[in-house]
């Protein structure tokens, strides 16, 4: 059964646990700047989102890749792989959503890979604004009914996943 | 179904494994116009020339035996000729091959300023795995090397040339470096960089000649240039721009401008031929006219694309969005769209010259239609999702006109717009892929 993060921004206080916990399981240190989840702070509404890469289908960043750097493993998720890439930055520049990231310590991307299949972020929120949680039961079939019906709505396909199609 | 494809780029590649996936009993084969033992990936090449990897990690797929498991026909050969009413094709040797469906994804070759000395002995281009390996026996510690050509590729190539500790004089004939990629602000900011990092800098300058002999240390070639001064060389790298792989077209009927000319859906002039890559001139996203995108992303669009079309899927292509990312010795770079602006559109711009940081916003109505970041990496896929998908910005166009970094912010709101529930909710409005 696929999972997914499920992210409840309402529920957002900003605390920013997600992104120690994140940078320090990914990375071995407490270092935000490093962290694969990102919480955006609105400034003049006070409000928290945290944000991260949804594992597309077709991911955009995978097709980019020069290299076959990024590959999916059996859950859907999305790998880059260390030892494959060169640090050329296409796909950072060709993810839409902004969440493949260049780590300039290593010379090589970094983006979320769900810590294969136990995520660090969601274990570390403490207000639920962050969860790891079946699709089925995260509403995904009643998201697509209404995704489908918003307008510039694009088809969602597998768990979560905007799809690379038109 | 026979389908060829010509080339082994990342369009060819793209296209064969997207011919498959459609299409289970259908002849696939590949022609690479190079004799490689698997094909492979140009942009990698950089990254071989200073060691990060070996030959094998330019390998555009790293899957042991995966033509062979995905039944794609994998040949070496160069194509003298097509022959669209007889649906065959000649390679240079004289062997005809038939096909169903041709798709021509050949490329493009690095062009050779036409100046004496271009064809000397430790003289190249850096475009083909040959090449590099020819570079590696030129560019040793300490060698002087002269750039000839400061866009996209030469900017690349430096970086490589840098780091394999090369005392490296770039020579650019525009009046800054990568002039097609950036503005005068970034431009003389990556400028300014490279004197920083210990490289010659010669912009509005060009090469006259190349000579033999040299009286420096380690040097063998002598660079002539227009500022009448002359610079040693082991090595001259010569990067002045790509042209399409068109000339084996003469007389096919398959009418060719800069690059082959396709409808789109990607089909040449000629029945049952389509073209993908450097090789055509795809659709402009910003424009919507035909051009040259020659970048891996476009490539691999355009043969996936391409490989449906062929396979009676028609799938229209509504143009690919140009866009850059350059490494300039760790001052990182990147252009999306109508970087050079919207005609009557409006322009923010974040200038902090002296920690090499720029960001430029170009707007049309209250759309991103083109960006430009220095020294600014986080998130900046962001800069296509909002061009490509065509937001409508509203009010948060002038908040970014008057505070341009809270770009991040202006994105999740305008495409975190509906409610916030579960991780599809922020994607209702995906970006478009028109091509992906």
């Amino acid at each position: 059964m696929q999972k997914a993060l499920v992210i409840d921004a309402g529920k957002c206080t900003g605390c920013k646990q997600c992104e120690m916990a994140c940078s320090y399981v990914k990375e071995g240190e407490f270092n935000v700047a490093k962290s694969r989840i990102r919480v955006f702070d609105f400034h003049t509404e006070a409000r928290f989102v945290p944000y991260t890469c949804t594992q597309c289908a077709e991911a955009w960043c995978q097709q980019a890749c020069p290299v076959n750097a990024i590959t999916t493993n059996a859950d859907g998720t999305k790998i880059v792989h260390e030892n494959l890439c060169v640090g050329c930055k296409v796909c950072t520049i060709a993810c839409p959503f902004g969440t493949v990231n260049y780590n300039a310590s290593t010379g090589k991307v970094i983006k979320c890979d769900l810590c294969l299949g136990s995520p660090a972020c969601a274990e570390a929120c403490p207000t639920g604004a962050i969860t790891f949680q079946d699709t089925e039961q995260a509403g995904f079939d009643k998201m697509k009914v209404w995704a489908s019906q918003a307008a510039n709505a694009a088809t969602h396909e597998g768990a979560n996943v905007p799809t690379a199609k038109g | 179904m026979n389908y060829v494809v010509l080339g082994a780029g990342p369009a060819g590649v793209t296209a064969a494994e997207t011919l498959r996936s459609v299409d289970k009993n259908a002849s696939i084969t590949i022609i690479n116009g190079e004799d490689e033992p698997q094909p492979y990936s140009r942009m990698a090449i950089p990254y071989y020339i200073y060691g990060k990897i070996d030959e094998t990690g330019t390998y555009l797929r790293q899957q042991e035996g995966h033509y062979d498991k995905m039944g794609i026909a994998y040949r070496v050969g160069r194509c003298g000729g097509v022959d669209p009413q007889a649906h065959k094709l000649h390679l240079t040797g004289g062997e005809a091959i038939s096909y169903d469906k041709l798709l021509i994804a050949t490329g493009a070759s690095p062009i050779i300023p036409n100046m004496p000395g271009s064809n000397l002995e430790g003289v190249h281009t850096c475009w083909t795995l040959e090449d590099a390996r020819e570079i590696l026996k030129h560019a040793d510690e300490g060698a002087p090397v002269v750039l000839v050509g400061a866009g996209f590729i030469g900017s690349i190539i430096l970086e490589a040339l840098y780091l394999r500790g090369c005392k490296i004089t770039i020579v650019e004939y525009a009046p800054r470096m990568v002039a097609r990629m950036m503005d005068e602000t970034a431009g003389g900011m990556l400028g300014r960089w490279c004197k920083k990092k210990g490289v010659d800098v010669r912009v509005s300058t060009k090469v006259e000649a190349i000579r033999e002999g040299s009286d420096a240390e380690g040097a063998k070639l002598t660079v002539e240039l227009s500022d009448d001064t002359c610079v040693p060389a082991a090595l001259v790298v010569l990067a002045v721009g790509v042209r399409s792989n068109t000339g084996f077209l003469v007389g096919s009927g398959i009418e060719t401008n800069h690059g082959i000319k396709v409808d789109n859906h990607l089909k040449t002039t000629a029945p049952d031929v389509y073209a993908a890559g450097d090789c055509c001139e795809g659709i402009d996203l910003s424009t919507g006219k035909p051009d040259m995108l020659a970048i891996q992303p476009v490539a691999v669009e355009h043969g996936r694309l391409a490989a449906l079309n062929m396979a009676g899927k028609v799938t229209p292509h509504e143009g690919s969005l140009n866009m850059n990312v350059l490494d300039t010795m760790g001052l990182i770079s990147s252009s999306f769209g109508l970087w050079q602006g919207a005609p009557l559109g409006k322009t923010a711009r974040l200038i902090d010259e002296e920690n090499f940081k720029y960001l430029k916003l170009e707007f049309e109505g209250d759309k991103l239609v083109g960006a430009q970041c220095v020294g600014m990496t986080d998130h900046v896929g962001m800069l296509r999702g909002l061009i490509q998908t065509g937001f409508h910005l509203g009010e948060w166009r002038d908040t970014l006109l008057e505070t341009p970094e809270r770009l991040r912010e202006a994105y999740l709101a305008v495409a975190q717009s509906r409610p916030n529930y579960g991780p599809a909710a922020p994607h209702t409005n995906t970006p478009i892929a028109k091509a992906g």
